[in-house]
């Protein structure tokens, strides 16, 4: 885990970035008719039954959201700040749970963050407040009590 | 057309989760940690997407179906069982500790620093193991309500 590191409070790039993603989720639903929920769109490629409806858009969404990075550094000129815990293990750990969880939920931050709450779904207003506060306590174990 | 204009969504949103510094987990993680060097933006990302979301939504599913497609695809359930709430559970802790959930992981690929990789290949051995475990637990109470109903 290293360090904890301050990072800047950047309310207007965050709400700006945050209306990005909002035209993005609305976009999608305005021309494939689909929730913007990430964790739903690369569980869909993998096994087991690969093969469910919405695949192949899937998979050119994946595209869209690995050229971001590289077109913005083209486009600014400048690498990303970016700061990745060097903790191999925990980082492993971290991404099973992440992928398990989102998929047995039905959802991440994106779809019931995002999509689910914008639409008042209430699973979704559960699953946020559920993630959030289990969230909450990792880190508050992680930082404050374990130390890591 | 359509696949090009799945495309661009996929950027908008890359370039979103960028933009608003959500591809940086150590931001992720700041917004998590109230005691200690926190940092409010990640509920300006959300404010802001839910902002354009919300009336979005509203306005586009007035139409009777989507321009590239045949139907929107809403969830339609409302209950909230056992398999939700834990399952937001342990994504819940997993993103705690990494900072990272799928989009922005997925976003930050490209950069190649080791735990981001480590991260992602991880995730997607767990997105797996959620759906086979999901197929055996259906298979088991399938199992289990055909034994009742023999009794």
């Amino acid at each position: 885990m290293g360090p904890t590191m301050e990072t800047e409070f950047t309310p207007i790039l965050s709400l700006l970035g945050g209306g990005l993603i909002g035209a993005s989720t609305v976009l999608l639903m305005a021309t494939n008719g689909r929730i913007a929920g990430i964790s739903g769109i690369i569980s869909r490629i993998l096994p087991p039954s690969a093969a469910a409806p919405g695949l192949l858009q899937g998979l050119f969404f994946v595209i869209g959201l690995l050229v971001s990075a590289p077109i913005w550094i083209m486009v600014n000129g400048q690498s990303l700040v970016q700061t990745v815990s060097d903790n191999l293990p925990l980082l492993g750990a971290a991404g099973i749970l992440v992928g398990f969880g989102s998929v047995l939920g039905n959802g991440c931050t994106s779809g019931h963050g995002v999509c689910g709450i914008s639409r008042l779904s209430g699973r979704s207003i559960v699953a946020t407040v559920t993630f959030m506060s289990s969230a909450f306590i990792a880190v508050l174990l992680l930082r404050h009590v374990i130390g890591a | 057309m359509k696949n090009l204009v799945t495309l661009i969504a996929g950027l908008m949103f890359g370039t979103g989760l960028i933009l608003s510094g959500m591809a940086n987990p150590a931001k992720v993680q700041n917004f998590l940690d109230f005691f200690g060097t926190w940092d409010p933006s990640l509920s300006f990302v959300m404010g802001g997407a839910i902002a354009v979301t919300m009336p979005g939504f509203w306005l586009v599913t007035r139409r009777a179906n989507p321009f590239f497609h045949d139907m929107f695809h809403l969830p339609t359930r409302t209950d909230c069982d056992v398999r939700l709430v834990s399952g937001a559970a342990i994504f819940g802790v997993g993103w705690g500790i990494s900072g990272f959930c799928p989009g922005p992981a997925v976003t930050a690929v490209p950069m190649a620093a080791q735990g981001t990789i480590v991260f992602i290949v991880a995730m997607l051995i767990g997105m797996a193991a959620a759906k086979y475990f999901i197929i055996w637990r259906d298979r088991c109470v399938g199992d289990l309500a055909g034994k009742m109903s023999q009794l």
